[in-house]
């Protein structure tokens, strides 16, 4: 062992660093299978869309759809409900961001920019408490929206997070209407 | 005395040894052969005709416009009675298959209906299929399957491909490890659905059974013919003959066992090429290390 | 595992460590500086590819069961997801399946190595019987493993297995039921198969931690046979024998990638590809290549019970090796006879191997009668008397001599895979 204490690199050296190096190419290479193995496979990224019927539902009434494993609430907003979260100034929201899919990132979080375009009655989010992952409770809390049982946070009639730990807006999926009584959501 | 003894057990070991040896190498086979004779022929008759697959071998490669075919035949005549359970309607936009593009897809898929449900009312309904749908089974259930078609249910196609195989025998299976033959499917499905013939003089054929000398397991097969030339108009050009169905479809059936298998044999020469790299180095590694030391 | 090390933490975070567990200093001995005959020729580094094969096993294993699931009505169609849905589950799956294979390619070249060069003698009696004791586990989690994909092979591969304990007098049909839990092999079999068989891989490591400690107390055999007698007949582990394991190992990745890729299907079986149906079995029912050996023994005694008997006396007479083996002399290159019949029982190995794979009849049945007979022969006949009788040739004097000396011819003999020993 004594003999392998030399100063100078040489072209032994040169050697070692390369072999060594093309092993660490190799192993990092192997790892990337084993990682991606536990991203969504491709049955699941195909489950992509789902069609959801809106003509039974009445001002006031929700109707609640599961979308990748997630709750998406779509509800027909009251006049009432409507009016209220217009009259909030963007600068009293907690989130000033819309969260909506179908807009660009920075979109304010305007109340018609989180209902639907045109149909400012209809209103579609995916119905998950941004803090922890609850399922937030609807028509409940201090500004009549959702409220999450879990650690009490409230969202108005837009879904908007108005007080308690949760950091944003709850999140408004990808949809589109397919006609005036049907939605596809993603 | 010693010297003696020892040298008449070695040669009692070579003695035994070549006894051993011929008694496998002789009596075996010839065994077999005297029962072949008499008794149970070898299925199938013909082995199957060994095709010029284009995803053969390491560099192989899915004929894009042949498993196209392949899904054209499979789908107007085989899945008259077959399922393909494993397969869905997005596989055939997905890389390294047929290559449709995403709304030839749909267009597919939305062309078959498919039950969903159940609804609100708590009925099931019809729909057109969408991408991650399944493709649909002709029959709902096994027995269903088997009633319609003289009791024998037609097996699902989507691994057969790979669920069939001739026995390659000695030394073929020692030398496809270096040829790397994995075509046994293929080939067995093509010379199958070309293996319909008019039985010898003297053939029995049972009742609802058709004389197949591609056939593995007797010498007739329940299914009837499926293939006739020109039954299948292709809009390419190709031949309009039951052999070239037949090469279409046992590709397309190859794709369906094996859908990565293009990736696969992409990778694989990377990695070899790569394996290789690292051993060459290694070898200067250890020979510059030994030569501190005499060995 | 070699006594007091001489390891000398440079930093301060290790010295603090060391001081309270003498990992650095145990992995230093076993793995740094721990002295390894100089003349080791490239069979011995199949112990570092089985390490590695173990390993690699339970990782592509625990990342597979990420998407298996254990069921009758399920497990066929999750198989398949894997090798279609999930990302580079295809490669994964491939590469637990044939590394199975290569698993046991590595672990018989090592089992005939030691069989060659007389490793299992005095003093590593106990580092021999704890190998068997690897091997057992090793078919028995092999066997489990090809269950889990519920096709035809693996229900009626189950089945015939599990049927081989009704040859045991009186309470034979009372453990096939209860190994089933039912009347026939169903869904609590492959629960609990599948529950095994991520056991078992886990056991095996902790034996095999035995067997390298027992290793490293008497240290490595070597080609010669001869025991180390100086510091003089030992290199240092490192480097001189991880680049050599580790070109060994690259060489050996080439053969399993080369499979993996271009013939994943090679060292299967096609009916497993067909879901399990409990009321067709397959017309040839064939267990994995790696058991076709044994089981050709199982088919050439035409009793039941004697079959079973004999099927497990074939591994069972492994273990007692090293008390049937008289000669004192351990490396076959210094025993003219031994060596032959050594390799007479690698053909007559692969011979049973070949036959286990035919149909149970006529010549084919002759045949492994023969062969079986000659298997026993060997170990109980042959080894015996062979060291009573043989006449060993001179031995060196030490490994030194054999490598610098006029003996270096010899230790070259039966290591055609050393390209680089002069």
């Amino acid at each position: 062992m004594a003999e392998t204490a030399t100063a100078v690199p040489t072209r032994r050296d040169f050697l070692f660093i390369a072999t060594g190096a093309v092993g660490a190419v190799g192993v990092a290479a192997a790892i990337w299978p084993f990682i991606n193995q536990m991203n969504p496979d491709a049955s699941a990224l195909a489950l992509a869309s789902t069609e959801v019927d809106i003509s039974a539902l009445q001002p006031g009434d929700t109707l609640t759809v599961k979308w990748r494993g997630k709750p998406v609430v779509v509800r027909n907003r009251t006049q009432k409900e409507i009016d209220e979260a217009k009259s909030v100034a963007l600068s009293d929201l907690k989130d000033p961001v819309a969260r909506n899919a179908n807009l660009q990132l920075d979109a304010p979080a305007t109340d018609e920019n989180r209902a639907a375009p045109g149909k400012e009655n209809w209103f579609v989010m995916v119905n998950v408490c941004t803090h922890l992952g609850c399922i937030p409770l609807g028509q409940q809390g201090e500004f009549g929206g959702w409220f999450c049982p879990c650690h009490g946070s409230h969202y108005d009639t837009a879904g908007r997070i108005r007080g308690g730990p949760a950091p944003e807006n709850m999140a408004v999926p990808v949809y589109s209407f397919l006609s005036d009584t049907k939605i596809k959501i993603g | 005395m010693m010297k003696t003894l020892s040298e008449k057990i070695a040669r009692f070991g070579l003695a035994f040894a070549l006894s051993v040896a011929s008694a496998t190498l002789v009596a075996a086979p010839a065994s077999a052969a005297e029962e072949g004779a008499q008794a149970t022929p070898h299925y199938p008759l013909v082995k199957p005709p060994q095709e010029p697959w284009s995803f053969a071998g390491v560099f192989g490669r899915f004929d894009t416009a042949q498993l196209q075919r392949g899904y054209q035949v499979y789908k107007e005549v085989c899945a008259a009675c077959h399922s393909m359970d494993l397969m869905s309607f997005r596989n055939l936009a997905q890389p390294g298959g047929p290559h449709f593009t995403e709304a030839q897809a749909k267009t597919v898929a939305e062309s078959f209906q498919v039950q969903d449900g159940p609804n609100d009312e708590g009925d099931m309904f019809e729909r057109p299929a969408r991408l991650s749908d399944r493709f649909p089974a002709p029959f709902p259930n096994h027995q269903a399957a088997a009633a319609a078609n003289n009791g024998k249910a037609p097996p699902d196609l989507s691994l057969m491909a790979k669920a069939r195989a001739v026995e390659r025998g000695f030394p073929w299976f020692v030398l496809d490890i270096f040829t790397q033959y994995q075509e046994g499917g293929p080939d067995y499905i093509h010379g199958l659905l070309t293996g319909y013939k008019e039985p010898p003089a003297g053939t029995e054929v049972g009742p609802g059974l058709h004389y197949n000398v591609g056939f593995a397991s007797g010498s007739a097969i329940a299914m009837a013919p499926p293939l006739s030339d020109g039954q299948v108009t292709y809009s390419d050009g190709s031949p309009e003959t039951v052999d070239q169905y037949s090469r279409d479809v046992s590709a397309f059936l190859m794709w369906t066992a094996e859908p990565h298998l293009d990736a696969r044999k992409r990778i694989g020469f990377q990695v070899i090429l790569f394996l290789i790299v690292f051993a060459g180095l290694l070898y200067f590694a250890k020979k510059k290390i030994w030569a501190r030391v005499a060995h | 595992m070699s006594g007091p090390s001489t390891y000398q933490p440079q930093n301060g975070f290790l010295k603090w460590f060391e001081s309270r567990l003498p990992l650095g200093g145990l992995i230093h001995s076993s793995f740094i500086v721990f002295p390894n005959p100089r003349n080791l020729n490239y069979w011995w580094t199949f112990g570092g590819i089985l390490a590695f094969m173990l390993v690699a096993q339970i990782l592509t294993g625990v990342v597979l069961v990420m998407h298996y699931t254990p069921h009758t009505s399920l497990a066929f169609t999750s198989v398949e997801g894997i090798m279609r849905d999930v990302n580079y589950g295809w490669l994964l799956r491939y590469l637990h399946a044939n590394g199975a294979s290569m698993f046991f390619i590595a672990v018989y070249i090592h089992i005939f190595r030691g069989l060659y060069y007389g490793s299992y003698k005095a003093p590593r009696e106990v580092l021999w019987i704890l190998g068997m004791i690897i091997f057992l586990l090793m078919m028995a989690t092999g066997f489990m493993g090809y269950v889990l994909p519920w096709g035809q092979m693996s229900f009626w591969g189950a089945t015939v297995i599990t049927n081989l304990f009704s040859a045991i007098p009186i309470v034979g049909e009372t453990i096939v039921t209860w190994l089933w839990g039912g009347f026939a092999v169903d869904n609590p079999t492959l629960n609990r198969f599948f529950s095994l068989h991520y056991l078992l891989p886990f056991m095996i490591a902790g034996v095999v931690v035995l067997h390298i400690w027992a290793l490293h107390v008497p240290g490595s055999n070597n080609p010669t046979g001869v025991s180390v007698k100086s510091s003089q007949d030992t290199l240092p582990f490192h480097p001189y024998f991880t680049v050599k394991d580790a070109l060994g190992l690259v060489v050996f990745l080439i053969v399993f990638m080369w499979f993996v890729f271009y013939l994943p299907n090679f060292m299967g079986h096609a009916d497993n590809y067909i879901p399990a149906d409990p009321l067709v079995t397959p017309a040839h029912i064939v267990p994995e290549w790696y058991f076709l050996p044994f089981y050709a023994i199982l088919r050439s005694v035409p009793d039941k019970l004697g079959g079973v008997i004999a099927m497990f006396g074939a591994i069972a007479v492994l273990f007692v090796v090293p008390w049937l083996d008289t000669s004192k002399v351990r490396s076959a290159n210094f025993r003219p006879l031994y060596r032959q019949f050594f390799w007479i029982l690698v053909l007559v190995s692969i011979g049973l191997g070949y036959l286990g794979s035919r149909p149970a009849e006529g010549g084919y049945v002759i045949a492994s009668r023969i062969l079986t007979i000659y298997y026993f022969a060997h170990f109980l006949v042959i080894l015996p008397l062979l060291g009573l009788f043989e006449k060993p040739k001179p031995l060196p004097a030490s490994i030194t001599e054999s490598v610098l000396g006029k003996g270096a011819a010899n230790v070259t003999a039966g290591a055609p895979a050393a390209p680089q020993t002069k």
